[in-house]
């Protein structure tokens, strides 16, 4: 079972076109903003929203004609959309009874199913009477119970707090693993798309802009919404030898030469602040005036203005030490060695 | 209430169980309950696709075949009768057709009153129907789709019991309206008694001749819609 796709929707104002693939037992976690058209994605591999160009293919089958009824894509919707007047347990056998199975192997094999999801004994309530987390894996089970070829799965842990997600992340991780098609995963949470999937494709304004595994894409943003998610500095400039040309007067110099037009990342840790111009200093040091302090884990992430906007993370201690406030002047500093560079 | 204050006031209490008992009242009665049955099913059968096809989908012209449903809720029902007379009096557009090819004639026969009430009530379920049809979330239909349901199953087995609360308050309306149903009945049916003499015919027939049997009769009309509403009110309204 491999998903090949190319997903063209086009409405006033917005363009998805995205190309998406995905190997059997892959889980492909599909990661953007608010408005990149990840749901319009999902709808449109499952038939939900036409296509108004590309193809899906399910194991070679063309399926952008189809109905969704026959399409044996499986979906685990935001809000789940349990039926309400439906048991946990008819809500589990509603597929199979569509697909013709008889009424008591449906239910014997919803039986069955929400056994493994751990809920046997809530088979019986209806959606109203079960919690996120339940009402969550009795979608997952109503989604397998069709033994679909393709699974999709959008926004899985978003309706559910944070405690509740932690346990149902692991949960969704297993049975993930366990299914032999294809899985897309939508998701706005980078956790949530780095603990569940193998596979990262990165959606913004309706384009792919990056795709690749959790470490290659952490490792090296390509947009600046990337690098806000995976917290890193991020620029983009022209390289000549280990010297990228990042502003108009203003350059950094990397760890290892490039030639070219570049992205520059750097953690936010790796920018060291100084009251003075620090003296014998690395190559990268720069005026800057502090826009804004925020606290960040054990740390406090300063936002600087300069030739370039960066972000540091100091110590308490250091900010104190620094009397750090918006408008403060300082000098930045940035070892050369903690700057990567990567061509664009 | 003063109106209906002023029926229970001058009921004539004493003659009532006689004449309540009357032939002519029961059958009355069974006639008006039975058309206002029978048009409530029809207003069922035709009224719910219709208003899912007003919900759902988009068709040309769509917001004209909504505007046309609407109209016998502000046309005088007497229009209505004339109206159906044109279309299905023997002389009529469909009417005529019907006679020559099945011999079936409808005005003046119990179908005829089943059909003007039919006609004035369905608004009430329509409206009604398409009303919860909004309301209800279509992405269950898509959820449903998703898990192999073609839109008549996912109609019959997700959307219809979703709204439910909605078509019973329709049927309610709707059968409510063909109990009270007179001026298209008379004008296109007729008021033949035992055959087409509804209780609101009966009570316009009787205001004439004798007042007392006209309250008689009035209140009956208002016990059973009463009682009807009320029954159906705590079974299914006062679950939603």
């Amino acid at each position: 079972m491999t998903l090949d796709a190319r997903l063209v929707v086009r409405r006033p104002g917005f363009t998805l076109d995205a190309a998406l693939s995905a190997a059997p037992g892959e889980v492909v976690a599909l990661l953007g903003p608010n408005g990149a058209g990840k749901t319009t994605a999902l709808r449109a591999l499952a038939g939900l929203t036409d296509l108004d160009d590309g193809h899906v293919a399910l194991n070679g089958r063309r399926l952008e004609d189809t109905a969704p009824e026959h399409r044996r894509i499986g979906v685990v919707f935001q809000d789940y959309l349990l039926f309400p007047h439906l048991s946990a347990l008819d809500n589990v056998a509603f597929g199979p009874r569509c697909r013709g199975v008889s009424r008591a192997a449906a239910r014997a094999r919803a039986a069955a199913l929400l056994d493994r999801v751990g809920l046997a004994e809530h088979a019986s309530r209806k959606p109203r009477q079960l919690s996120g987390g339940q009402a969550q894996r009795v979608a997952l089970a109503r989604a397998l119970a069709t033994e679909p070829e393709l699974l999709l799965l959008d926004e899985p842990l978003a309706a559910l707090d944070a405690r509740t997600r932690l346990d149902t992340r692991t949960h969704l991780r297993g049975h993930l693993s366990t299914h032999p098609g294809p899985t897309i995963l939508v998701t706005h949470d980078p956790l949530d798309a780095m603990m569940l999937a193998d596979r990262l494709v990165i959606l913004e304004d309706g384009r792919v802009v990056q795709t690749g595994d959790a470490a290659s894409v952490t490792s090296a943003p390509r947009t600046d919404y990337v690098a806000r998610l995976v917290g890193l500095n991020l620029y983009r400039g022209r390289a000549e030898g280990t010297l990228v040309q990042v502003a108009a007067d203003f350059a950094l110099t990397t760890a290892t030469p490039q030639n070219g037009e570049v992205f520059v990342a750097f953690p936010p840790a790796a920018v060291a602040l100084y009251a003075a111009r620090p003296e014998g200093s690395p190559r990268n040091t720069w005026p800057a005036t502090v826009a804004s302090v925020a606290r960040h884990g054990d740390a406090l992430r300063i936002e600087l203005n300069g030739p370039v906007a960066v972000a540091a993370d100091v110590t308490p201690a250091a900010a104190v030490q620094l009397d750090l406030a918006p408008g403060r002047r300082v000098w930045a500093s940035l070892k050369a060695t903690e700057a990567s560079s990567y061509p664009a | 209430m003063l109106p209906l204050a002023g029926l229970l006031i001058r009921a004539p209490w004493a003659t009532l169980p006689q004449r309540l008992t009357e032939p002519d009242v029961l059958a009355a009665l069974r006639l008006s309950l039975l058309t206002a049955t029978l048009a409530t099913g029809v207003c069922l059968l035709t009224g719910v696709p219709l208003a899912w096809l007003l919900a759902r989908t988009t068709f040309v012209g769509r917001r004209f075949v909504r505007a046309l449903v609407t109209v016998p809720l502000v046309l005088p029902p007497v229009v209505g009768g004339v109206a159906l007379l044109l279309v299905f009096g023997r002389r009529g557009l469909v009417g005529e057709w019907l006679d020559s090819a099945f011999g079936i004639t409808l005005p003046f026969t119990t179908t005829g009153v089943v059909l003007a009430e039919a006609f004035v009530a369905m608004p009430f379920l329509v409206i009604s129907v398409e009303g919860a049809l909004r309301s209800a979330d279509a992405r269950y239909e898509e959820a449903a789709a998703t898990l192999g349901a073609g839109r008549w199953t996912a109609f019959r087995r997700v959307t219809l019991p979703l709204i439910a609360p909605g078509v019973a308050a329709g049927a309610v309306l709707c059968w409510a309206r063909a109990l009270g149903e007179f001026g298209a009945t008379i004008t296109f049916a007729g008021n033949f008694p035992g055959r087409t003499q509804t209780m609101p015919l009966a009570v316009y027939l009787a205001l004439e001749r004798d007042l007392d049997a006209a309250i008689v009769l009035s209140l009956v009309l208002l016990a059973v819609s009463v009682a009807i509403l009320a029954g159906l009110r705590d079974r299914w309204l006062g679950t939603t």
